[in-house]
């Protein structure tokens, strides 16, 4: 088998706040296989932003990575210095779709300036800014954006929001990215637009031959988009498979209990009782525990063993040790 | 309670706060702290310019009175021009600003471009022209200052009330039906209120020392109050020889001014909802 | 069956203004002759992308936006062609909740404090009665009293959805309208929230307009959808038929773009192409045209009324009757594009 696109292995981040030490993420775990797009799901807190954040080497000050490993095509993206990670990964290897397309452009500057600007640093090879702007032309016309040549002379606020998260997706792939991490891209937008972008970020995926990581709360767009999914709660891995299977059948019970709040599947909108638990006080072992209906006493004293039930499937839960699922 | 510890680890601000206290502590027991308050008008020309020593800690000027009960006598003037100024100019332009923020039209127009007007004019220029009118004195000064001073409030008030009045929450108590005034004084001003402090802390602070200018020229305080600027100018006379007759008076107002915008600063960084805590 | 409230011909125009010594400015039609009942106790969900009117047409209603046409009819007593101050007196029976809930709330003043305002604003004078109706709202929505000293951003977003509803529920509403109560809400709060929703709705006799873009939430809650494209409603229907068998030609690509759970199950639609054109520059004609893949050269010239199809269904299209059943053939959807790979 290929070696995955990225890897992460038992990563642990804490952040040294104000009112002590959070350990933000917990253990993290997840693959994504080369051309392939990967689901991160998870609810706000989670710490869907701190991981992106780990794998970039872009963590806030005070946040320390304390465990683990970030292989990216085979090399520890932990272990790369600052430099190297701005000369040969950030930006080129790895590139970033935002989550808000208002925020991320500079409203003073053309599209053109804005976006001939990474390409001036991370494609050498195109000597001329003449032939930048052709670059940019032909992927600007590859995101179907209406008058592509002419874009590059505008300003920001002249493009709709599903424009303009049409624009940061070219800007994206202009230095030909590996491994492109997509931060809820499409939760700005209306139904018809998103329909839109993940259409063409799944035709994108295919023709350049990418590795996408795309980290969302919603579920019915994972299903839509996604080869793979990895649930996370409260900084833990929980559960990770194919897209059908673990939608269809989910394993562990924070999974089941999120699916059952889909108001497709939901019964009588229950809800999951509880709060996520803060990271400051957050409990040993399985941090769902206090939440989890099936729970038992050895849920909150340790760690679960990693687990395959089915094969491509994993699941962090005691439950499945002892083979005392519930239905 | 979140907001005092932030504001103690503030040292800048401490500093100030440290400082307004001691003005304030000043212009309230002066009297009785002074060691010679009989000074504020008795001069004994036997002593007069005595260097700084122990019987005088800031020496003497040049009726013989001692600098160092001046000094802490001409505490209570600053403080009271001040606070009447920056009193006078909020009431005129916080009022002001909250109807011209909130109302849309022509009375918003107008109320902003006569403040425009007011804006334009130099402070010390106006107060000159009102001191030649109505003769110099610490009430023509204080006037002056207040007319020139309330444009700054207007101001700060139309562009918060302008924001507020555009908010989420003034919408949905307009959906509830409440009425103008109660959202324009219970929820628009208390929010906007927080720079307005800022800016009438640093007020007190430049109004201060806009005092002492006047005092300097001779268009404020009259002889033989204790006032620093008047205290100032006074010494030029008998400058390179008794340096602490021009460096205590001045070092006061310095002080005092400094107090205030560092305190300002202070409050500025802590002017935020969210540092609000039940418990 | 009488209506809880009526709206006919509602138009509203938002913005235009005639400027002192500039040039004026042409209002934008953001709601156009649109017209709803609300039954008693009914869910009635108002759809559409954003900039359709959905929201303004929820302010019309209430009182904040003048309307520029049309009547507007509360339990058969007409409150229509007033200013925001009276109309909003008139109409003290209908109660909005906003979409970002936190910020609808004064970040100075305790919770305890703002929802006791309502009742003041109210006329309810006596202290003991306000405490007392709080703090009986407040166990309805499932809160305490522990939470009258604190503030608006020590709550969590569900929290704050809940101080909302009984900011309102205490002056005993009949109709409330809803401004996307469920958006930004993570998934297992939004469950909570729309069950606090029926359960009230139940207890105190309330009648929702729901307006959301969330299809899915719509589809589970709703009794009856309009679904509005640039200021119209071209469809309204009971919500199971609609999902089952929209009729207007938007509706239809509007549903196949919603992402669901199990996408092999979704009729296949082409994908909207283009995006809406701008309410401040319509298009003669159906405003759907441009981007509808049956339109006709009568759609271009001639805006079609909202007319009653079969079983209680309402559609505004010339050609709803000619259109299939089902999916067009030849189109490619999301769902097909994730199986090939």
């Amino acid at each position: 088998m290929a070696v995955d696109t990225l890897a992460v292995t038992g990563l642990k981040v804490s952040i040294q706040g104000d009112e002590g030490t959070a350990r933000i993420l917990d253990h993290i775990r997840l693959h994504l296989a080369p051309g392939r797009i990967l689901g991160v799901v998870g609810e706000s807190g989670c710490g869907k932003s701190t991981l992106i954040r780990a794998i970039l080497g872009i963590l806030p000050e005070g946040a320390r990575v304390e465990a683990g490993e970030v292989m990216f095509e085979g090399e520890n993206l932990l272990a790369f210095s600052e430099a190297e990670l701005n000369r040969n990964v950030r930006g080129s290897r790895i590139s970033f779709i935002p989550q808000d397309p208002y925020l991320a452009l500079n409203p003073l500057f053309t599209i053109g300036q804005q976006l001939t600007e990474t390409l001036r640093w991370h494609a050498p090879a195109l000597r001329s800014n003449a032939q930048r702007r052709a670059r940019l032309v032909e992927l600007l016309r590859r995101v179907q954006l209406p008058d592509a040549e002419g874009a590059l002379d505008r300003y920001p606020h002249q493009f709709s929001g599903g424009q303009r998260q049409r624009l940061l997706i070219a800007a994206a792939l202009a230095c030909s990215p590996r491994l492109v991490i997509a931060d809820e891209p499409t939760t700005a937008l209306d139904v018809t637009t998103q329909q839109q972008i993940l259409v063409l970020l799944r035709e994108l995926v295919t023709e350049f031959g990418l590795s996408m990581l795309f980290v969302t709360h919603d579920l019915g767009v994972v299903a839509e988009l996604c080869d793979a999914v990895c649930v996370i709660y409260s900084g833990q891995t929980v559960e990770s498979g194919p897209t059908a299977p673990l939608l269809k059948a989910p394993l562990h019970p924070y999974t089941r209990a999120l699916l059952g709040c889909h108001p497709e599947r939901s019964e009588g909108f229950a809800g999951i009782p509880g709060a996520v638990p803060s990271p400051l006080r957050a409990p040993p072992g399985c941090r769902f525990a206090p939440r989890c209906a099936h729970a038992r006493p050895a849920c909150s004293a340790r760690a679960p063993h990693l687990l395959t039930p089915e094969p491509g499937r994993q699941v962090d839960c005691i439950l499945y040790e002892q083979d005392t699922v519930p239905a | 309670m979140l907001i005092l510890r932030k504001f103690a680890r503030d040292l800048p601000a401490m500093l100030g706060l440290g400082i307004v206290l001691v003005v304030v502590f000043l212009a309230i027991f002066g009297p009785w702290l002074a060691p010679y308050p009989q000074d504020a008008f008795q001069s004994h020309l036997l002593q007069r310019l005595k260097p700084p020593s122990a019987a005088f800690p800031f020496g003497t000027d040049n009726l013989g009175r001692d600098i160092l009960s001046r000094v802490i006598l001409g505490a209570r003037g600053a403080l009271k021009v001040a606070l009447a100024v920056v009193g006078a100019a909020m009431a005129i332009g916080v009022p002001l600003g909250l109807l011209a923020g909130y109302t849309r039209g022509f009375v918003s127009e107008l109320i902003m471009r006569v403040t425009d007007v007011f804006l334009a004019l130099p402070q010390l220029i106006l107060a000159l022209a009102l001191a030649q009118l109505l003769g110099a004195s610490t009430e023509s000064a204080m006037l002056a200052l207040a007319l020139t001073y309330w444009p700054y409030f207007t101001r700060i008030v139309q562009a918060e009330t302008r924001r507020l009045s555009a908010s989420l929450f003034v919408d949905a108590l307009q959906g509830l039906g409440a009425g103008t005034w109660r959202i324009l004084l219970l929820h628009i001003l208390p929010n906007a209120l927080s720079p307005v402090i800022v800016r009438a802390t640093i007020g007190l602070g430049f109004t201060i020392l806009v005092a002492a200018v006047l005092g300097f020229l001779g268009m404020g305080a009259t002889p033989p109050d204790p006032d620093w600027g008047l205290a100032v100018a006074q010494s030029r006379t008998y400058l390179p020889g008794a340096w602490w007759f021009a460096t205590f008076p001045g070092l006061a107002i310095l002080v005092a001014v400094l107090g205030f915008n560092l305190l300002g600063d202070g409050l500025r960084d802590i002017a935020d909802p969210r540092l609000r805590r039940s418990r | 069956m009488t209506s809880m409230l009526e709206v006919r011909d509602l138009s509203v125009h938002l913005g235009g203004r005639r400027r002192w010594l500039r040039r004026s400015v042409p209002p934008v039609r953001a709601v156009r002759e649109v017209n709803l009942d609300l039954r008693p106790g009914e869910i009635l969900g108002v759809v559409g992308e954003s900039g359709c009117g959905k929201t303004t047409l929820g302010r019309t209603i209430l009182g904040l936006q003048r309307e520029a046409a049309g009547e507007i009819r509360l339990e058969g007593r007409s409150v229509g062609g007033l200013a925001p101050r009276e109309a909003r007196q008139a109409r003290a029976a209908i109660q909005y909740v906003h979409q970002d809930a936190g910020a609808a709330l004064d970040p100075w003043w305790s919770l305890g404090r703002t929802l006791e305002e309502a009742l003041l604003i109210h006329g309810v004078t006596a202290a003991a009665e306000r405490r007392e109706r709080v703090d009986a709202i407040l166990a309805a929505v499932g809160l305490d009293a522990t939470v009258r000293p604190r503030y608006p951003h020590e709550l969590s977003g569900g929290q704050l959805r809940r101080v909302a509803l009984a900011r309102i529920l205490v002056l005993r509403p009949k109709i409330v309208i809803l401004d996307e109560p469920t958006s930004g809400l993570d998934m297992s709060v939004q469950a909570a929230v729309l069950n606090l929703l029926l359960d009230l709705r139940r207890r105190f006799g309330l009648s929702y307009l729901f307006i959301s873009h969330d299809l899915s939430v719509v589809r589970r809650l709703c009794d009856r959808v309009a679904v509005m494209y640039l200021g119209r409603v071209v469809e309204l229907a009971p919500a199971e038929t609609l999902f089952a068998a929209p009729l207007h030609p938007y509706t239809r690509t509007l549903l196949a773009a919603a992402p669901s759970l199990d996408p092999s199950t979704r009729p296949a639609t082409a994908a909207l192409q283009g995006e809406p054109p701008s309410a401040a520059r319509l298009p003669p004609g159906c405003a759907f045209a441009a981007r509808c893949p049956h339109a006709a050269p009568r759609c271009r010239s001639e805006d079609p009324p909202l007319e009653h199809a079969d079983d209680g269904r309402q559609v505004a299209c010339h050609r709803w009757r000619d259109l299939p059943g089902h999916s067009v053939p030849g189109a490619v959807s999301t769902a097909q594009l994730a199986a090939h790979s």
